[in-house]
């Protein structure tokens, strides 16, 4: 009984040792396609911290309704292209109707209020999933299909999403970077009460804020869905790895958000294979422990930019 | 609400707070003769609960430190006594003390490195503690101790010295008399200078540097005292659920806690209490009015909370009390 | 003289009671009464669990058919089921209410391992039954030391044994590799293939991969299984994870002998978003008819079962095996408590659920009966091979019997 554990306890039986530098390629390639997945929920968190200075935590919850909405659309017959864009449309509007109605409110609350409020909005979002669309896993179509890549460690859809995810995130960094909204937008989060003075409609702005990151997550959610498949509970832990990778690539970055989905997926695939013994029961934790390191020693991640506060 | 038997000057209002904890206190103590088993039961979890909050509240609501983990710390004091009780037959109330300790010091050392952590990255950080924890408890280098995925089952204590109480109403007169301890001790603790200076971090904690205050000792001790807070509730909690599994510590009771800490009233000693009820029976009020939606009126109840008491009910407290005396004088 | 009137008068008092047994012997524990029986349960509604809701629903439905029909001796049932949302410390509170506070007579059917860890030691303290649990871990079947405790479906072991066994006949030099999940369940399976190969199990297995419900996807461990260079894919997930693991092994062309574990064989919920044509081949085990099945199209309890949908539960998921499962363990509830006639104690429950002597359960497969004694408290044993030909299941070799616990 022991010799079976100790033997199985290896994460690579003996006869593959010869293989290990394929098994290591193999799991990076994985990673990359997994890491794909946060890199795309990363975009989407730090575009509503970009707008709102803080992290929304029903921000997955969002995007999974918004694919259960994609989904309903295409039972009832629409074409995929058109329920894809209608839902991102749908998302856009419900994010910006959350903002002004639930959260203008609170305008004047402290963070704290403003969490609770999220933790309730995932509370509502996941529950009325499960009551609308119940709890039974359900496939969803890809745009580019499932034929396989590089003997079927990463499939076409892996690959297109990574596409995908790359143009989003630069046109994010353009829309941040080189448009007046974008910069409005910066200016409306750093500092609301001076970006009201030069004339900046401040609340429309979180708002607008609010809505492009429902958008982004909407995408995120078509994306992700072809692959973990769609049930209300499938964002919780991509949420958490999203999280993992905006904090490691910088909150303020969209490359950074990229860049730390690829390094949270590559290094969770490696660490469970090659670390032996524990390496595979605590995939997570060693994702986790990877994100307090980065934070400790570079607390503004791997591309942010340090923000230097007026005492 | 501060407790302060030494004032010089005892105004109407210390008074009329005096008088109305010890009216919750007489209640408290008769209410166990007059309620069904089952009742008393839920009482004791909720006061465990509001130990916990009242952990989490030293932390974030009076230093200003984020945490979304203290899961992990409740988990760490239940598993402590689940496994003193269950390995070395050691008596209930000396896992404690013992989980109390053992809390303060994984408190401390996790503190040290979340000092160069603010805000939403100390919250990131912490939820990952909380995520983590239940792995780590299930894991196989801790499985001869914590008894991996299985968990640990506890026998529940009898009174003692053969006095005509149940276990339910024992275990109930024991949480509520450690309740009423630690209540004053974090009471004494705010009052003190160490409190100051706990408050004055978090107000500005540049301009404490700047006083003379060590913020990162001072931030680093509050951690860990906050830590045996919630570590003692969980010892407490295992022994009145009398079972401790990884499953029963995920990040849902962490983010538990800190709803009920919003809703108690960030900062107020007494709110928790409220805080620790509302984590027990709101949710059950939730399933009672829908079973299939019980999660989204959880939801909407939390938001008209903080839209109805946004300084949660120790503030809508104090706001009736500051009404009724402005009526008086 | 005397003494032959004493006679004459015990004999007719004698016959006149034995004629009046009903009216002389009904007998209530709490929750039961002339009018009706409250019957607890206990369902993961919300949380990661939520999906196993199903069957709570389902049996909340089949009692409602129950009732419609007249009830069970007259009584009508209230079914009261309470969301733990997987979690020990919830389980624990819904299980006193259940008991202290609603006073049912019974908790059935309660789900999850965790959840009925927590609550074995009290319902047994308090001497109500813990029937039927949803969970085939091992460890519910054990009357001298739990006599309130009992599972319902075959334990997971035993099924996993049955896979030994297949394996040592028909592939001795199988070289297996394990996807399971980390908790209880996975490792319940686990040990059970692992004692069914017995000194063999060292050499032929030679990959274990375990995974974490947070995990989005187990495409790493499947590579990982694949790179091993396993033949054999033993996949003990849930239906999710079965899933995706049915579907990369596919993607990166492995073609093992797929053992799937019976919680995911559903080929409405599992199969068909994996890809029916991805499942080619996999093999598993059933113990009841999945309903997607044309082969039961004409079968009558096969059409009870959709009858009961239609009418009861018309919202149900009909695909879903859950609804099978909920449907069919409803029934043997209702079987125990009809043997109990009026004697609706705690104890009679318990002493008539030891009591199931080849009782046939719609929707179990031909051959397959429940049966306890005792010293029995493992319902049902028996389990049949199948394999999946692209388009349904197909049944194959003899009913067998698990082995662990008969």
């Amino acid at each position: 009984m022991s010799a079976a554990t100790k033997m199985s306890a290896a994460p690579i039986s003996a006869t593959e040792a010869s293989n290990g530098m394929e098994l290591f390629l193999h799991q990076v390639l994985a990673g990359l396609a997994t890491g794909g997945i946060y890199a795309c929920m990363a975009l989407a968190i730090v575009m509503i911290y970009q707008a709102i200075d803080s992290l929304n935590f029903a921000q997955g919850e969002m995007a999974m309704f918004s694919t259960f909405i994609a989904w309903q659309l295409i039972q009832w017959g629409l074409p995929y292209w058109v329920a894809f864009f209608a839902t991102i449309g749908i998302s856009f509007a419900a994010g910006v109707a959350i903002e002004r109605i639930v959260f203008k409110p609170l305008r004047d609350a402290p963070l704290l209020s403003h969490i609770v409020v999220f933790i309730a909005l995932f509370a509502i979002l996941n529950s009325l999933a499960g009551f609308i669309w119940d709890f039974s896993i359900k496939s969803f179509p890809s745009p580019f299909g499932s034929r396989p890549l590089f003997g079927g460690l990463v499939s076409m859809h892996d690959a297109g999403m990574v596409f995908v995810t790359v143009i989003l995130m630069l046109l994010l960094f353009v829309f941040f970077r080189y448009t007046r909204i974008g910069l409005a937008m910066r200016a409306t989060a750093a500092n609301p009460d001076s970006a009201r003075l030069v004339g900046i409609r401040v609340g429309w702005m979180v708002a607008l804020g609010w809505g492009m990151a429902a958008a982004i997550g909407a995408v995120a959610g078509m994306l992700i869905a072809p692959i973990v498949f769609l049930e209300p509970n499938m964002m919780l832990s991509i949420l958490l790895y999203g999280f993992a990778a905006a904090v490691v690539g910088g909150l303020n970055s969209p490359l950074g958000a990229v860049v730390g989905g690829f390094t949270v997926g590559v290094i969770e695939n490696l660490a469970g294979t090659f670390i032996p013994y524990i390496g595979r029961e605590l995939k997570l934790t060693i994702a986790l422990a990877l994100i307090v390191a980065v934070l400790t020693l570079k607390p503004s991640g791997l591309f942010g930019k340090t923000i230097v506060h007026r005492v | 609400m501060a407790m302060n038997p030494h004032s010089a000057s005892d105004t109407p209002a210390d008074n009329q707070r005096l008088y109305l904890t010890l009216a919750v206190v007489v209640v408290a103590v008769i209410l166990p003769f007059v309620v069904k088993n089952f009742l008393i039961f839920q009482l004791t979890l909720a006061m465990v609960y509001a130990i916990a909050i009242l952990g989490l509240n030293l932390l974030t609501g009076f230093n200003g430190q984020f945490s979304l983990g203290h899961s992990a710390f409740f988990a760490i004091g239940a598993y402590t006594a689940a496994i003193l009780m269950d390995h070395w037959d050691v008596a209930y109330y000396w896992t404690l003390p013992a989980a109390g300790i053992a809390c303060m010091i994984s408190g401390f050392l996790f503190g040290l490195p979340a000092l160069r952590l603010e805000g939403i990255y100390l919250a990131l950080a912490t939820f990952s503690l909380a995520v983590a924890a239940p792995q780590i408890l299930k894991s196989s280098p801790l499985e001869p101790w914590t008894g991996g995925v299985q968990g640990i089952t506890i026998i529940k204590p009898d009174a003692p010295f053969g006095l005509p109480l149940n276990s339910d109403q024992w275990l109930y007169f024991f949480t509520l008399a450690l309740l009423l301890a630690l209540f004053a001790g974090a009471a004494n603790l705010v009052n003190s200078r160490t409190g100051r200076a706990i408050m004055a971090i978090r107000d500005n904690s540049i301009a404490a540097r700047s006083m003379g205050i060590d913020v990162s000792l001072y931030k680093a001790l509050t951690f860990g005292v906050s830590a045996f807070y919630t570590g003692v509730a969980g010892a407490l909690g295992a022994i009145v659920i009398q079972f401790v599994a990884p499953d029963s510590f995920t990040f849902v009771l962490a983010i538990g806690l800190f709803v009920g800490l919003v809703v108690g009233g960030v900062g107020s000693i007494a709110g928790t209490l409220f805080g620790g009820l509302f984590v027990l029976f709101v949710p059950n009020i939730a399933e009672h009015i829908s079973k299939g939606l019980a999660g989204a009126v959880y939801g909407i109840i939390l938001i008209l909370v903080i839209y109805l008491m946004p300084s949660g009910a120790a503030g809508l407290a104090r706001l009736i009390g500051t009404k009724l005396a402005r009526r008086h004088s | 003289m005397k003494n032959r009137m004493t006679l004459l008068t015990a004999t007719v008092v004698g016959f006149a009671l034995a004629a009046t047994p009903a009216l002389a012997q009904k007998k209530y524990d709490a929750g039961a009464s002339d009018t009706e029986i409250k019957i607890g349960n206990i369902n993961p509604y919300s949380g990661p669990a939520s999906a196993y809701g199903l069957i709570g629903k389902t049996i909340g439905a089949y009692f409602n058919k129950i009732n419609a029909e007249g009830g069970i001796n007259g009584r009508k049932i209230n079914y009261i089921s309470y969301d733990d949302a997987y979690s020990p410390p919830k389980a624990v509170e819904q299980a006193r209410k259940l008991v202290e506070s609603d006073e049912v007579l019974l908790v059935f059917q309660s789900l999850g391992t965790p959840s009925n860890s927590a609550i074995h030691k009290y319902m047994n303290a308090k001497k109500v039954p813990q029937l039927f649990v949803a969970t085939g871990a091992t460890k519910w079947g054990d009357p001298k030391n739990f006599p309130w405790t009992m599972g319902w479906q075959p334990n997971y072991q035993s099924e996993a044994r049955i896979y030994a066994k297949y394996l040592l006949e028909k592939y001795p030099n199988a070289k297996i590799g394990i996807l399971y999940q980390n908790d209880d369940y996975g490792k319940d399976y686990v040990k059970g293939l692992k004692d069914g190969l017995g000194a063999k199990a060292a050499t032929m297995i030679i990959s274990e991969q375990p995974y974490e419900t947070s995990d989005p996807t187990v495409d790493s461990q499947v590579i990982n299984l694949k790179a091993s260079g396993a033949d054999v894919f033993f996949n003990v997930t849930t239906p999710k994870f079965a899933a995706q693991a049915i579907r990369k092994a596919a993607e990166i062309g492995w073609k093992p002998l797929h053992l799937l574990n019976n919680v995911s064989n559903s080929v409405g919920s599992v199969l068909k978003p994996a890809g029916l044509e991805n499942a080619n081949g996999v093999v598993s085990t059933a113990y009841y008819k999945d309903p997607t099945d044309p082969t039961w199209k004409d079968d009558a309890a096969f059409k009870r079962w959709a009858d009961f949908m239609a009418k009861y539960f018309s919202d149900g998921d009909k695909s879903s095996s859950f609804t099978v499962y909920g449907f069919a363990v409803a029934q043997t509830m209702v079987q125990v408590l009809k043997q109990c006639g009026d004697d609706l104690t705690r104890e009679n429950v318990m002493k008539q659920a030891a009591n199931l002597k080849n009782v046939d359960i719609d929707m179990l497969l031909p051959g397959i009966k429940v049966n306890t004694s005792a010293t029995d408290f493992f319902p049902i044993k028996q389990m049949q091979l199948m394999r999946f030909n692209g388009e349904r299941w197909q049944l194959f070799g003899p009913v067998l019997n698990g082995g662990v616990g008969s």
